[in-house]
């Protein structure tokens, strides 16, 4: 190999003696030499966490990238197999954590389906609009880094100010600001405090000015044009065999969101639309998350508008609380309040994949049931296990700092991804 | 159930011999398939235009060992598919003991390729003809499939070197004609 | 005291170990190793809101050559474990580091096969913090008291 390089060079120097200057493809063709071998990752600032490729370069091209995860694979799918149904809910949180709302509703969301249980329409509001409220914060943590990794650090501090306000007011009715846990099996942890749905409407305002400001400074800015228009761009195709679902999915032009396809929580009443992007790009990956957040806050509105009253806990005695006077006064109230928190609530014997659309697409949950308080097995469809499966295969033929930019825009949370 | 889900029907209509059972529980649709007639019930499923199954959403597996009732073998791997255009979903289930080959979905789905992996990773259950069946949530020198009900919860593998990941770029440097 | 009296307000003398500390106190540079949920805290403590440069520690250095506190934000699993003691062996002396989290300080919930109980099995710790995740103001607390551990130090001498 070394002595046909030689050769090579020869041959291309020897017309520069006879007068002809060497073009630059006699210049590049020079430059390629052995592939360098590049670890990305895992602890790397733009990998986002614990995500590692090894990448092959020529110069800076990738020609070939393989990648490797399971950095926190912390055992949820095993842990949960020794949690009562309810106990499972914290350890939900912790999948996507950007957007822990999201995760116990899909788990809840499951498991009431299992138990057959109908949820009063007024938890059901409550959770479109925390849950909307949820996606909207995820995309602002998959937009301000991303623009961070391009070097446009203020718009990190634009979204973030908003999301600060986001957290304090779930901070204020869950108690917790990242993990929060509201979702109970059958209801909710608390309802809304007084004025809680005028906070939630000021700070949507918020995330959408301030989303607004972004889009107005890196909408029309050359470097983020350069940078993401064409690159790493995923066919429609493509996107539907690596199993891509949600934000990254519809940027590839594929109309699919469940809460439109498969409408629960009275998703198919509100007005919004799904947007979808053409080309599948970064660019539209990042960009559709944008429009994605706009029509939260259409939802958000129009749920906040149509709020029903009422109770938000199911009457179904399999799975509510007694009320404390019951439990401290009434030995049967006791005894169920006793068997529903050792025991658990027992789920019938059975299995069940039911999907949500969560932040970064279909979180699937497969529930299998043995009939007892303790779920047999529960297997987590994660969406971003897809999406960066199939990243070494994307930023092939492109440079690191494409896959840099490549790699925010696919918004991979690896509590999620390695679970 | 009285009534059959027409995917169901179609299944066993199609594949009489393949298709060992079928069931419907709060409106999941569930069809046993033969180990050995997996795959071409999965072409089938994908290519015929009326299932239209185009995404496989989900592949995991189940450990059946401490399952009350019992079960035909101890694992089973189930198929999650979706058709976009006919918006219905239907779960495929393999039943496998822990030496029988599964053959693979890669050809026909690549999010097929890593979750393969992580059955395998998981629960030790191996797939013929994968292009690249190694470890992916554990490390690489774990003895052992976690998820498999015998495995103890706490039974702890301290990983002593970091993989190199050099024999998967390899083969994909292979692949790709290209040498290092 | 005779240079003080010479000159003056414009100098001052003291100490080589309380310069060098004073100096190391209010300049510490973090190496934030976020791997989890809490990684997502660390970025509410940097940003405006809370604004982690008011306590000098807001240059977040990527590089373990460059860092003196190793932030570790989340959960370290078996599999993470030999980069971390990596990435604490390159760190230049002095060096210290803050377990944020339940996670990072003691496995967390996740007792099972593949969660490092704790990161003190792997590498010295000198502040713990509480919380799944902690807020942002208890990593400003430990900050601070790590501050003040710093001031104690006698580095110098350490160092002969």
């Amino acid at each position: 190999m070394k002595a046909a390089d030689d050769k090579k060079m020869t041959a291309a120097a020897e017309p520069e003696l006879t007068g002809t200057v060497p073009g630059p493809e006699d210049f590049y063709q020079d430059l390629h030499t052995d592939l360098m071998f590049l670890n990305y990752g895992p602890s790397h600032p733009a990998t986002h966490g614990t995500l590692r490729s090894l990448l092959a370069l020529d110069g800076e091209t990738i020609v070939s990238a393989v990648g490797e995860i399971g950095y926190l694979h912390r055992g949820f799918e095993k842990s949960v197999e020794h949690k009562t149904y309810n106990k499972v809910i914290p350890y939900t949180d912790r999948l996507n954590y950007c957007s822990a709302i999201l995760n116990n509703i899909g788990y809840t969301k499951a498991v009431e389906r299992m138990l057959d249980i109908e949820i009063p329409d007024r938890t059901k509001f409550i959770r479109v609009i925390v849950g909307e409220l949820s996606r909207m914060i995820d995309h602002l943590v998959c937009i301000g880094p991303q623009f961070v990794d391009m070097g446009a650090l203020t718009n990190l501090w634009y979204v973030f100010n908003e999301r600060e306000k986001v957290y304090d007011v779930l901070d204020k009715l869950t108690g917790a600001r990242l993990t929060n846990s509201y979702c109970r099996v059958g209801g909710l942890y608390r309802d809304f405090y007084d004025g809680c749905e005028k906070d939630i409407l000021q700070v949507v305002k918020g995330i959408e000015d301030a989303i607004g400001e972004v889009e107005k400074l890196t909408a029309k800015n050359r470097i983020v044009i350069d940078r993401t228009v064409g690159i790493c761009p995923v066919s429609a195709e493509d996107a539907i065999s690596y199993g891509f679902t949600g934000p990254t999915l519809r940027a590839s032009g594929v109309n699919y969101d469940i809460r439109k396809a498969q409408p629960y929580y009275y998703y198919d009443t509100f007005d919004w639309e799904v947007p979808v992007g053409t080309q599948g790009d970064t660019w539209d990956r990042i960009y559709v998350r944008f429009y994605e957040i706009r029509e939260s806050a259409k939802i958000i509105r129009q749920a906040i508008k149509n709020l029903p009253g009422g109770p938000i806990w199911t009457e179904d005695k399999r799975v509510k609380l007694p009320e404390k006077q019951d439990t401290y006064q009434n030995i049967e109230g006791l005894i169920n309040h006793f068997k529903l928190i050792f025991e658990g609530t027992r789920v019938p014997a059975g299995e069940i994949y039911d999907a949500s659309e969560a932040a970064n697409g279909e979180l699937g949950f497969y529930i299998t049931s043995d009939g007892s308080g303790y779920p047999y097995r529960v297997r987590v469809r994660p969406p971003c296990f897809m999406n960066f499966a199939a990243f070494p295969e994307i930023i092939e033929g492109f440079m690191i700092a494409d896959a840099t930019v490549t790699l925010g825009s696919l918004n991979i949370i690896a509590g999620e991804l390695d679970r | 159930m009285s009534e059959m889900s027409p995917v169901l029907t179609k299944l066993k209509q199609r594949f009489p011999g393949d298709v060992v059972s079928t069931s419907s529980w709060r409106g999941d649709d569930t069809a046993v398939i033969k180990r050995e007639a997996i795959t071409r019930v999965l072409e089938f499923c994908k290519n015929d235009p009326d299932l239209a199954f185009n995404f496989l959403m989900d592949l995991s597996a189940v450990d059946y060992l401490t399952y009350p009732k019992a079960q035909p073998a101890r694992f089973a791997v189930a198929y999650h598919l979706y058709s976009l255009s006919k918006n219905q979903r239907v779960r495929l289930k393999v039943f496998a003991n822990a030496n029988e080959e599964i053959e693979t979905a890669c050809p026909l789905w690549k999010s097929a390729n890593w979750m393969e992996r992580e059955v395998y990773d998981q629960y030790g259950l191996t797939f013929k003809n994968h292009p690249n069946l190694k470890r992916i949530l554990n490390h690489q020198e774990f003895v052992g499939h976690p998820l498999r009900k015998d495995y103890p919860m706490r039974k702890r593998q301290p990983l002593g070197s970091v993989d190199s990941l050099m024999d998967e770029m390899e083969k994909r440097l292979k692949a790709k004609g290209l040498r290092y | 005291m005779g240079v003080e009296t010479a000159l003056g307000e414009s100098a001052f003398t003291t100490t080589l170990d309380e310069v060098l500390n004073w100096g190391r106190k209010n300049s510490m540079w973090p190496f934030t190793y976020g791997t989890a949920c809490c990684g997502i805290e660390v970025m509410g403590l940097m940003s405006s809101a809370f604004d982690l440069s008011r306590f000098g520690a807001e240059m977040v250095r990527f590089s373990p050559r460059q860092a003196d506190l190793l932030l570790v934000a989340g959960t370290i699993t078996y599999k993470q474990a030999p980069i971390l003691k990596e990435i604490y062996d390159q760190m230049p002396e002095p060096k210290w580091v803050i377990a944020m989290g339940a996670c990072a300080s003691s496995g967390g919930f996740y007792d099972d096969y593949c969660t490092v109980q704790g990161i003190d099995e792997i590498i010295p710790v000198d502040v713990y913090i509480a919380g799944c995740p902690p807020r942002p103001e208890a990593v400003m607390e430990a900050v601070m008291k790590l501050q003040n551990d710093v001031i104690g130090k006698d580095s110098v001498l350490k160092r002969a």
